[in-house]
């Protein structure tokens, strides 16, 4: 087990070292740089201030070729956690972010866990009683929650709350708490928001995973090992849960590899349209008026986060499925 | 006993009726049909993309002509029965005319529906002239007013009073291309990639796994949200339209190579592999000849579920605004019209019309895909 | 029904019971599947008795219906099959009958005889155990569900029927996963986990099939030797004659989901009455007969079981079919000798009425 999750982690590194050299190439794929909007923002308004502008593009090596750029950059991250200015904010990138990534991933766990408490019992329950009507309300729902994306989902629960709740939605905690320390009614405040970007973020990975666990389920189901405990005179469910659950549950779990990408980027989409104070809005916004060093960290950061999930879902995995340890 | 009749002569095999031995696609097929949600899409997805090739007839206003006194003008409905001169009813198709009037409490004007004004509607009638297919003009539409200078709004307008019904149709020909485009692009890299992958195995197979998996590990929508934002805003629309294609398509492919890979993986142990080998077949008529017809109707079905994959794609990016861009119409830009409360409260359908189209292209899509899914695996339960 | 499972090799007083009642009494039985193409009558009026202390082989080749015979009787036929007519009933230890066609399933009446009173072993040891979970846990799994004992105890008993299955190093292998073991070992754990509640009836749906032919000899004599040990009924279920010849002393012939002879092991081997019974017997190779033409086969194919022809169903292969006689009516089990036979060789007075 030892030597498993040494290797799974030696794998980790190259594959954080593609992803910084992507993202930078990314942030650097539109020409030109905010430095050059900047300057022909400060040539518009008359105000000279191109020695500013010529010290900045110094500091962080704009202009020159792209490895040297991307070294100095990695070389702040690496030796002194520094990712870099926000050009447009004139503020350190790392006073930016962190609470907004912290929301994010919050979020997003919190998703994961919504979509584990419905997708299981349903897809189980979904595979037991092939179809019979519950099965087929449930593959109904799990089409529609595919079919939905995120953030049309977050507009229509957002239209209908405001048109039939005459509740205003947006934001993870209502205005009046916006600054405010944390308190209990803010905390429930929290909590009367935050269940609308969860089940937006979760409908549709819970749809997924669903058809997954059911079509797993169906496969293990028949199986011969399934007579076995049965003849063993074990009941229904006993049996059920002790094996071909178990076993169904392995393609399962791999999933949250790929569903934690998923949900980190539906996140960010609903959060653009809800208006939660995560990293999606800062990023669009990074995006748009070209704001590199930002963008770039967060691509960096989020992806990080994401495959370091994945890695905790890999271990997860071996450590519940015996056959991938010993391999 | 030992009377012998005469049919008795006929050997005993003959009289069991042996049941009906199909082939393998005609059995896909059989059971394709069983699936009727499957069946059903089939026929709505023809629909949406006959739409999308013959989307002008179907329109009833150039997606481009704008009005500032319709702006946000609701839907109309269609009515049944005119009243005539004599002040009997007769049938007429027609909808109703909409006159402004201003809502004194709230200080602001709001569309009422005029009684007096009757705008005959009629099919094959006369409107904007357009060009089938890029090939001949005409101006007949399925569709719409009688007259050539009224305009009706069946699905409402948006805040340049352009009738939405039509953009949404006229959206389907970049959207629904889109996940088909797409599509190819990732087939042609994933069948490639995958096959690669797992005929070859070894460090080959190591490296492109490796790929797929760190491409897969990346939160999508960051990334393209990146790759997009990089389209600069003075490209033509059709580049943009190729760029935003290609990266939809970076999803795709490594799905479709995962799957190939696997297909090949076993297939590469199983017999009739193996004794086509034995056979002096070469390795590219073995691929050819027993691999690729072996998993086909497998890829036909990912790939008919990769398609909404990437319709969604588009439509978050452009929704966005960091995708197609506005004058290009398709269902994200529509939906970018959409993007707050405070629009969405005073003209739902806004949202709710595209919403719609959406919903049901990518439901019926993923119908089919589940449906051919099924039908392609022998051994499904 | 026992009090307590261990020690096995304490074992009470052999009384023979073939003269007595049965074991397992299994009449009119028949199990059909209800597929989308039509019924398929898998198990279509099946007559055996199981006594204790003797083995029933069960004889067929594939897609005969004895795989499903083997299923019915613990009621762990997978759907769309499900038994249509006729009773399994059980004698219990004190005498009691339960009819185990009649249980409603997964009943807890049902389950106490699964496991405890019969126990099953099946085809593919690769397959049929649980794949993620320790051999130990299967086995123990077993005894702590039909005895009340703790689960050092259980451990114990489990450690115990591994070493006597023939498994070396038990106390190891306890802790082993399925895929660690070879499929013989496989089969022995699964033989232990069937024995582990002491059974009164075995139930062996071709236990030695997936096996290499050393392994094969070893596990019908382990079954062979536990029979004797804790005076078992055992029904093997198997297409190999081989295995019929080695551990049968009675034997049952099936033809699509029909006994088409049954008697004791060595009126068949001596003097086969069906034509069917024959033709089997006939397409082994013997040692020392030289032959120089090819090893005659049963001709044609088993006919499709959705198309089962008319009357008697093996008239399609037979060498000897009597027209307008065999396809008429089904020849019913009649006694001749030793055996009892469907066909109509042997009951030419039935047919007129």
């Amino acid at each position: 087990m030892m030597g498993f999750c040494l290797r799974r982690i030696m794998y980790m590194i190259p594959t954080l070292f593609l992803v910084s050299i992507v993202t930078f190439v990314i942030i650097q794929l539109p020409p030109g740089d905010y430095l050059d909007s900047l300057a022909a923002d400060m040539g518009e308004s008359g105000s000279d201030n191109t020695a500013v502008v010529e010290t900045l593009r110094q500091q962080y090596g704009l202009g020159q070729p792209m490895y040297v750029q991307y070294y100095k950059w990695m070389k702040g991250i690496l030796l002194h956690g520094n990712f870099g200015i926000s050009f447009e904010k004139n503020v350190l990138v790392t006073d930016l972010i962190w609470d907004r990534l912290g929301w994010t991933f919050g979020i997003s766990m919190l998703t994961l866990l919504f979509i584990w408490i419905t997708a299981l019992p349903i897809g189980i329950y979904s595979a037991v009683r092939k179809y019979s009507f519950g099965d087929y309300t449930a593959t109904f729902f799990g089409f529609i929650g595919l079919a939905v994306p995120n953030f049309l989902l977050a507009l229509l629960m957002m239209y209908v709350s405001f048109k039939y709740f005459g509740q205003s939605v947006g934001g993870l905690v209502s205005p009046e708490y916006i600054g405010e320390p944390w308190s209990q009614a803010k905390f429930i405040n929290l909590l009367q928001h935050i269940w609308m970007p969860i089940v937006v973020v979760g409908t549709s990975g819970a749809a997924a995973l669903i058809r997954i666990m059911r079509a797993n389920l169906l496969d293990e189901l028949y199986r011969p090992y399934v007579a076995t405990a049965r003849a063993k005179g074990m009941s229904e469910f006993q049996l059920l849960m002790k094996y071909p659950v178990r076993v169904a549950l392995n393609p399962f779990i791999s999933t949250i590899g790929w569903i934690l990408p998923s949900l980190v980027s539906g996140e960010i989409i609903v959060a653009v349209v809800m208006n939660l104070p995560t990293t999606g809005p800062l990023l669009l916004r990074a995006l748009l008026v070209q704001d590199m060093y930002l963008a770039g960290s967060l691509i960096l950061i989020v992806s990080l986060l994401t495959v370091i999930g994945t890695l905790i879902s890999d271990l997860l995995l071996a450590w519940i499925d015996p056959r991938i340890r010993y391999q | 006993m030992n009377t012998l009749t005469t049919d008795s002569t006929v050997p005993a095999e003959d009289e069991v009726a042996a049941p009906v031995l199909l082939s393998p696609l005609a059995l896909t097929w059989r059971k394709f049909k069983r699936h009727r949600i499957a069946y059903v899409s089939l026929y709505i997805v023809g629909l949406i993309y006959l739409m999308a090739i013959f989307g002008e007839f179907l329109t009833t206003s150039d997606i481009h002509e704008t009005s500032t006194r319709r702006a946000f003008a609701p839907p109309m409905g269609i009515h049944l029965f005119a009243p005539d001169e004599d002040g009997s009813s007769r049938f007429q198709l027609h909808a109703k005319g909409l006159k402004l009037e201003v809502d004194k409490v709230a200080m602001r004007r709001v569309f009422a529906v005029d009684e007096e004004k009757i705008i005959p509607l009629g099919f094959f009638v006369k409107g904007y002239e357009y060009k089938v297919l890029g090939l001949f003009s005409t101006n007949r539409h399925f569709f719409g007013p009688v007259n050539p200078r009224d305009t009706v709004y069946f699905m409402g307008a948006d805040r340049l009073g352009r009738d939405i019904m039509s953009r949404i149709i006229i959206g389907t020909r970049v959207s629904m291309s889109i996940g088909l485009v797409g599509v190819i692009v990732s087939l042609v890299i994933g069948v490639t990639l995958g096959g690669i992958s797992g005929f070859f195995g070894g460090w080959v197979d190591n490296l492109i796994q490796r790929l797929i998996e760190f491409i897969r590990s990346i939160p999508t929508i960051p990334l393209w949200m990146g790759l997009a934002a990089a389209i600069p805003l003075d490209w033509p629309p059709l580049k943009t339209y190729f760029v935003v294609t290609l990266i939809v398509s970076m999803i795709g492919w490594t799905s479709l190579a995962r799957e190939v890979r696997g297909k090949f993986l076993s297939l590469r142990h199983e017999d009739f592999i193996i004794a086509a080998r034995l056979d002096g077949l070469s390795d590219m008529e073995v691929i050819r000849k027993h691999m690729v017809p072996s998993f086909s109707s497998h890829i036909i079905a990912s790939l008919t579920l990769a398609v909404p994959l990437m319709i969604l794609a588009e439509t978050s990016l452009s929704f966005l605004g960091v995708g197609l861009q506005p004058p290009v119409v398709s269902w994200g830009t529509l939906l970018k019209e959409a993007q707050n409360v405070r629009t969405i409260i005073e003209a739902p359908w806004l949202l709710i019309a595209p919403a719609t189209m959406i919903v049901t292209a990518v439901l019926a899509l993923n119908f089919l895909g589940d449906g051919l899914r099924d039908a392609a695996d022998p051994h499904a339960h | 029904m026992q009090p307590t499972p261990m020690p096995i090799d304490n074992s009470a007083p052999a009384i023979s019971q073939s003269e007595g009642p049965p074991l397992l009494e299994i009449s009119g039985l028949k199990t059909q599947f209800f597929t989308d193409d039509g019924v398929v009558k898998a198990v279509n009026g099946v007559d055996l008795n199981i006594h204790s202390n003797r083995t029933l082989c069960v004889l067929g080749e594939s897609g005969c219906g004895k795989s499903i015979l083997a299923r019915s009787i613990l009621r762990i036929v997978d759907a769309p099959g499900r038994i249509t007519d006729g009773s399994i009933v059980y004698r219990s230890a004190d005498g009691r009958t339960v009819d185990l066609a009649a249980v409603r399933p997964g009943s807890r009446e049902l389950r106490s005889v699964r496991g405890d009173d019969i126990a099953m072993i099946f085809q593919e040891p690769m397959s049929s155990l649980g794949p993620i979970t320790r051999i130990g846990k299967q086995i123990t799994e077993t005894i702590l569900l039909h005895r009340n004992i703790s689960k050092a105890e259980a451990r114990e008993t489990a450690i115990e029927l591994l070493d006597k299955v023939g498994i070396p190093k038990p106390a190891e292998r306890f802790n082993a996963y399925p895929f660690e073991l070879s499929g013989g070992m496989r089969q022995r754990a699964m033989i232990a986990m069937a024995l582990s509640c002491r059974p009164r009836l075995l139930i062996a749906d071709e236990p030695t099939t997936a096996l290499d032919v050393t392994t094969q000899a070893q596990i019908l004599d382990l079954i062979d030797e536990l029979k004797e040990e804790l005076e078992m009924g055992v029904m093997l279920i198997t297409h190999d004659l081989g295995v019929v010849a080695e551990v049968a002393e009675d034997v049952a012939v099936m033809y699509m989901g029909k006994v088409v002879e049954k008697s004791d092991v060595y009126s068949i081997f001596e003097n086969p009455q069906h034509p069917y019974t024959r033709a089997l017997l006939d397409s082994v190779p013997r040692i020392g007969v030289t032959r120089r033409e090819r090893l005659p086969a049963i001709r044609g194919m088993v006919p499709h079981p959705l198309a089962t022809p008319s009357g008697c169903s093996f008239r399609t292969r037979c060498d000897s079919y009597m027209p307008s006689i065999c396809d008429r009516q089904e020849p019913a089990l009649v006694q001749h000798g030793e055996t009892q036979v469907a066909c109509f060789l042997h009951s030419r007075e039935s047919i007129h009425d």
